[in-house]
């Protein structure tokens, strides 16, 4: 087990009024990469840039190997920054940008040149040296907010939102690319996003954030496999949320009634039973049935083509709307508009959460 | 349809192509205001004065030989070099100069806090900061004056507080025209700065203290080149009417504050005007002003290479 990088201790941010962050507390370990994933607003950009040092904690302590850096300026912090907008010096040339860190710091011109020309070789951009940022493509310049970030080795890389101004093929390639920087260099990443699908195919551990509120913290499998709540199902990938009535719960599964009549014994992170639960299913995790096996009885509505998948749209008997998503095999055979149609729960689709 | 503009190339072409008629208007303006008036005093500068103003066409030298060259009372010594223009042009260069560096110290602080305001209080700031320059450059020459004269509100209310014991003794000296300068084109300075500032990126100023940039260094490392254009444009804005200012040295300079606005002013008025003379010194001045500009076009494309 390595060791703990930054240990945020219940920090607490408030602009005016607003408080922005709600006693945050999370640790980070080394060689991690960390993702904080959340909707816009959640507080994710703000713990970052408390972090940072950009912005001033209204309580709590951010301890880097122990020590608290809270007090500290930005420029006394040995963390660095990849920007959203990259935030590259546009009068200075891509190798002095990425010197720019070395020489603060009090390197030689030619240590600093050394160095500063290593990093672009990571990024794969040492053949532009002598460009300006404007010169570069989006892409570039986001290779070039890397390198110089990395140049000074930070303790912690602070990441917000950098693949959010690419388009779509560049953002799938450089994730792959990131995660294997992260891996080469050793440097724990703290990595600001709200795309799940990012969040999920990079992070090492993943703390999904609303309202200012730390919700689950953990493995990208645990978060979409055993979400802590209903918010956390909801917003990582997609889910069916139904309201249920629960017959009892014991040693994390619980038991519950399903709309036709039908009892599941499904997992749950609540420990003490409740009156009504929220059951989450998974589409993916549900299959159609003959009506004899069926756990669940809809009438289809709709569906929906998407290439690899094919996304029935169904509705309860209670008119509650569901979705089923179907692999797009030649087999498949879908059901006609208002027809009933047998719905078999496969296992790890369920699971209940608080209402 | 084929005739749609496939991409931006093109469709820039289209603006360009409409931007060149619209640009007409500016063209004749510039033309008739500006080039013909110009060509008008290079001809003036070679002909013959008339003595009650005025030119006789005949091509002469004279103005400019009466320059830079001392031929004696009556032109019959041989020639050395006349200081009395020269010492005159070089006490303006140095007070329009050092008018600018005093505009550049207090404007760019202004023009920054400004900038960094929200934006409803930056029109009131910008506005505050304007509306004196509503009234009229002489007024506000005369009012300077009255306020900076021995019998004036400065020196009254010093005396009156004891922290001097009798007038300061401003008026009529180096260091009133340099207020005068200074007060007359403050905000050419300020309204330039604030403009680059406004634009001012301040994801570079927290990029620099994330890469161990302190205050000071992030001020002359990252803000400063980056607004540059509008310290420029501000210092071009000051220093050009400052070189050629009269109002100032004449109200409130004596006649050791004498600079190249007041000799070109003297020229074409009153009997005593000498033409010829007058336009080969504002030919002479507008030369300085070319030279200074061109250079600094020549290192900026100089830089936009390297």
């Amino acid at each position: 087990m390595t060791g703990t990088v930054i240990n945020i201790d219940r920090v607490v941010k408030r602009f005016g009024t607003f408080t922005a962050l709600h006693e945050v507390s999370l640790d980070i370990a080394e060689n991690e990469f960390f993702t904080l994933l959340g909707p816009s607003g959640c507080g994710k950009t703000t713990l970052l840039r408390c972090i940072a040092g950009f912005e001033p904690v209204s309580g709590g302590q951010i301890r880097l190997h122990g020590e608290d850096i809270a007090p500290l300026p930005p420029f006394k912090r040995p963390v660095n920054t990849v920007f959203q907008h990259y935030a590259l010096f546009p009068h200075m040339t891509v190798l002095e940008n990425v010197m720019f860190g070395l020489q603060r710091l009090g390197w030689s011109v030619v240590d600093a040149e050394g160095r500063a020309k290593q990093a672009l070789e990571l990024v794969h951009l040492s053949q532009f040296l002598k460009r300006r940022p404007g010169q570069l493509s989006g892409g570039q310049q986001q290779r070039v907010a890397l390198a110089r970030a990395l140049a000074p080795e930070p303790k912690v890389l602070l990441l917000d939102e950098p693949l959010s101004a690419l388009d779509l093929k560049l953002r799938q390639a450089v994730r792959m690319e990131l995660k294997q920087i992260q891996r080469e260099t050793g440097i724990a990443f703290v990595f600001v996003t709200h795309d799940q699908e990012e969040a999920l195919t990079m992070s090492d551990r993943i703390a999904v954030m609303s309202d200012g509120h730390v919700q689950q913290i953990g493995a990208p499998r645990e978060i979409y496999e055993a979400p802590a709540n209903r918010f956390v199902a909801d917003f990582i990938g997609e889910t069916n949320l139904i309201e249920v009535p629960v017959l009892g719960i014991s040693d994390g599964m619980a038991e519950v009634s399903l709309p036709g009549g039908r009892a599941l014994r499904c997992p749950t992170p609540l420990s003490r039973a409740v009156g009504q639960g929220v059951l989450s299913l998974r589409p993916e995790r549900i299959d159609l049935c003959p009506a004899s096996e069926a756990d669940l009885t809809v009438i289809a509505t709709d569906q929906v083509y998407l290439g690899t998948d094919i996304q029935l749209k169904a509705q309860l008997a209670g008119g509650q709307e569901m979705t089923v998503r179907l692999q797009n095999a030649e087999a498949t055979r879908l059901p006609e508009r208002g027809t009933e149609v047998g719905l078999k729960l496969e296992a790890g689709a369920a699971r209940l959460l608080s209402a | 349809m084929a005739a749609m503009a496939p991409g931006g190339a093109s469709s820039s072409e289209i603006y360009k192509g409409n931007a060149s008629r619209l640009l007409l208007p500016t063209w004749v303006v510039i033309g008739v205001f500006l080039l013909v008036p110009v060509a008008l005093m290079a001809t003036y500068s070679f002909l013959t004065k008339e003595f009650r103003g005025g030119v006789i066409w005949e091509f002469s030298l004279a103005a400019y030989d009466q320059f830079f060259l001392n031929r004696g009372l009556f032109g019959d010594e041989p020639p050395r070099i006349e200081w009395t223009y020269i010492t005159i042009f070089w006490r303006s260069i140095w007070q329009a100069g050092l008018a600018t560096l005093l505009c550049l110290l207090i404007g760019f602080p202004t023009a920054w806090f400004i900038a960094t305001r929200e934006a409803r209080m930056r029109t009131v700031w910008l506005l505050i900061v304007t509306v004196p320059y509503w009234v009229n450059l002489l007024i506000r020459t005369v009012s300077m004056k009255f306020l900076i004269r021995d019998e004036g509100p400065l020196n009254a209310m010093l005396l009156w507080s004891g922290l001097i014991d009798q007038p300061l003794g401003l008026i009529n000296t180096n260091l009133a025209v340099q207020l005068g300068l200074f007060y007359s084109y403050l905000p050419f300075m300020v309204l330039p700065i604030y403009a680059a500032v406004e634009r001012y990126d301040f994801a570079l100023s927290e990029a620099a203290a994330d890469l161990y940039a302190g205050r000071w260094t992030t001020l002359r490392l990252v803000i400063l080149p980056v607004v540059k254009p509008g310290l420029i444009a501000g210092c071009i804005l000051v220093f050009v009417p400052s070189l050629g200012a009269f109002l100032a040295p004449d109200l409130l300079g004596g006649a050791k504050s004498f600079m190249i606005g007041s000799l070109i002013e003297e020229q074409f008025k009153g009997a005593a005007g000498n033409w010829p003379f007058g336009a080969a010194a504002a030919m002479i001045l507008m030369s300085i002003v070319m030279v200074v500009l061109l250079v600094y076009a020549r290192s900026q494309t100089r830089e936009a290479k390297a």
